[in-house]
């Protein structure tokens, strides 16, 4: 295990910071770089089907004038995708667009649910990998599927707490503590975390940091929400390290009825 | 297999009766539902409407946020085959005609690019001659290099057919039922291969064989009692989503407007209810898209917007050459399937449109409603 107070590093980047943010939903660009600002995250990322990826500076797609890539480290992600093909051809796309080399690989073939099919990000992540791609893939909270996308050279893991937007948590607790417990990649609970309190849950567990978007974007004061939840993400964090105390079945007196044995 | 048969077991007239009987109580325990039984409940005259627009409206923000992205139509022609009673194309009105050429379209679409669009939908009267599946490849071929998402909406095709449209990029497909009332349909359509209910019920599956990513749906509303379309139209959705599950739906509301032939609505639709459909489906379906065009005036679209809306369209025009004037040389009536040259200064609408606002100032209303115009949420790079 490392050290629980040494800062996130994700493919020999250091962060200040284990709150990365997503971009979409918000009611405008100025507000969007306002919470982002709040949030403190370092990290940040963006749909590539929202923005110009043919260099032409498109004003009608600028969703990446809002976002410094010297301040923050740019995440592209191929939201839209339902196949490899589709997801290896929008990131090189986005590279060629926006320079990064860092990529959230998100795979999903059903628009209902947004959940990510394991096949087809394997197999990107393998191809984009090869390519020279930062992969920080998202999964469902499939332990062997972590570990194989780790084995084949992603950046992290980005298991889902529950469907993306849902706000009901972390529904899928005990797999993502197998995919802790065994990563060798840092782990990103992605997707799902609707409270602070949520956020702070899968620090608390172990998760290397957090990926949250609707809870912001979607809140009636998306800056103040942002700062809760860097707030909570650094709590979380700070249990975490300290290490939290045993759950019990009775009470345990906090001055004990033996003392006396001892004076 | 398809929602044909599952259509024709739909115990709508009990789904129907609900739908006009159901208490405010039984209403307000179907917030919760997703059935169609809670569906009827939702659409009933006892419902809390207030109610129904405070739990739209947070299910909107929550699976779209205060994003609205925005779309316009390219109409390439309006000569029809098909007799429709409601229709300003219908083939026997003695309307000024015109198909555009692939190059007097793409002139249409710069104008329309200029405008900030990036997302367009091409429409077209249904006629195998003038508005052959060629020339839908041809137009959207022509518009691939510059325009990240093309749609269509245009007389059905066949499975087949749709596949080189898909490849050349097209990305979405409209099909309107019109009315899922069999006998209204028959009634409706006198002449043409629109006649065919099945087929053309069948359409957005055949879309969905050929690739296409999008597959949107509705009814024609005011051609019958809109609580029974309503109840068709969610039985559709909940069909696509099982068997087109790789497809994004939507769903439109287009209400019956003035048109040529001055065909007037057989039922009525009221802004309370349009409002009320708009909301019961969203809390059915939270993850749909839900479209509305400017056949409503700005005041309903702009109320609108928070309560369920993900696409809206924008200063559109819905004559061929409506942008610019292309192809107004060509002008013509259509008599027997033969042109009959005469002049004009513009083809004839399929509709009247009743939000007039240019696109910016659509989008500068967006914003002042909290909302982010999104103008591009597609690359054709995501075209398989």
């Amino acid at each position: 295990m490392t050290n629980p107070d040494r800062p996130l590093q994700i493919a020999g980047r250091t962060f200040g910071s284990r709150l990365i943010m997503g971009t979409g939903k918000f009611a405008s660009g100025e507000l969007m770089a306002a919470a982002l600002a709040a949030s403190g995250a370092e990290m940040v990322t963006v749909a590539l089907r929202r923005a110009d990826l043919t260099g032409g500076q498109d004003k009608f797609a600028n969703i990446l004038t809002f976002l410094d890539p010297k301040k923050y480290q740019l995440l592209p992600n191929t939201s839209g995708a339902r196949t490899a093909d589709e997801a290896c051809r929008l990131a090189r796309l986005g590279r060629e667009a926006t320079g990064s080399t860092w990529l959230k690989l998100e795979i999903h073939p059903d628009p209902r649910y947004l959940l990510p099919d394991p096949i087809e990000t394997m197999l990107a992540a393998t191809t984009l990998v090869n390519e020279g791609f930062t992969v920080l893939p998202y999964i469902n909270a499939d332990p062997v599927l972590a570990k194989r996308l780790a084995d084949a050279g992603c950046a992290t893991v980005m298991p889902l707490g529950s469907p993306i937007g849902s706000a009901r948590g972390i529904e899928t607790r005990a797999s993502i503590a197998i995919i802790i417990e065994q990563a060798t990649v840092p782990v990103v609970v992605d997707a799902g975390l609707g409270a602070p309190s949520q956020a702070a849950e899968a620090l608390e567990m172990g998760a290397d940091a957090v990926l949250v978007n609707t809870a912001i974007a979607a809140a009636a004061d998306p800056v103040r929400m942002a700062e809760a939840f860097k707030h909570a993400v650094i709590a979380g964090r700070t249990a975490y390290a300290i290490g939290l105390a045993p759950k019990r079945r009775e009470a345990d007196a906090t001055s004990p009825l033996t003392g006396f044995l001892n004076q | 297999m398809s929602f044909v048969e599952t259509f024709n077991a739909l115990p709508v007239t009990a789904l129907h009766r609900y739908a006009q009987t159901a208490t405010a109580a039984e209403a307000a325990a179907a917030f919760a539902g997703r059935s169609l039984e809670s569906f009827a409940a939702l659409i009933s005259p006892a419902a809390d409407l207030e109610q129904l627009a405070r739990q739209a409206h947070a299910l909107t923000i929550r699976h779209f946020g205060r994003v609205m992205r925005l779309y316009a139509p390219l109409y390439l022609s309006n000569e029809c085959i098909n007799v429709c009673r409601y229709c300003g194309f219908s083939r026997d009105n003695p309307i000024l005609r015109v198909t555009l050429t692939v190059e007097q379209a793409a002139a249409e679409a710069r104008y329309l690019q200029n405008e900030g669009f990036r997302h367009i939908l091409l429409v077209a009267g249904e006629h195998p001659h003038f508005v052959s599946k060629t020339f839908l490849r041809d137009c959207v071929a022509k518009l691939r290099p510059t325009w990240p998402s093309i749609a269509l909406e245009v007389g059905p095709l066949e499975t087949e057919e749709y596949r080189p449209i898909v490849e050349a990029g097209a990305e979405g497909l409209t099909i309107y039922q019109e009315t899922y009332n069999r006998e209204v349909y028959a009634a409706m359509h006198a002449s043409g291969p629109k006649t065919d209910f099945n087929s053309r019920l069948e359409t957005p599956e055949r879309a969905y064989l050929a690739g296409f990513r999008r597959l949107g749906i509705g009814a024609l509303l005011g051609l019958t009692d809109w609580r029974y379309e309503a109840i068709c139209v969610a039985a559709h959705i909940q069909y696509l989503l099982k068997h087109c599950w790789q497809a994004q739906i939507t769903m439109s509301v287009p209400r019956l407007r003035p048109a040529a032939g001055a065909f007037q609505p057989l039922s009525q639709v009221t802004d309370r209810e349009l409002v009320q459909f708009v909301c019961a489906i969203r809390m059915t379906f939270p993850e749909i898209g839900i479209a509305l065009s400017t056949r409503e005036t700005a005041k309903l679209r702009d109320g609108l917007v928070p309560l369920g809306l993900t696409m809206i369209s924008a200063g559109s025009h819905t004559e061929p050459g409506g942008y610019t004037g292309q192809g107004h040389e060509d002008l013509h009536l259509t008599k027997g399937g033969h042109r009959i040259d005469t002049q004009g200064e513009h083809a004839t609408v399929q509709f009247e449109i009743a939000d007039n606002r240019s696109p910016a100032q659509v989008a500068a209303k967006l914003n002042t409603l909290g909302y982010e115009p999104i103008w591009k949420d597609w690359d054709m790079a995501l075209n398989g």
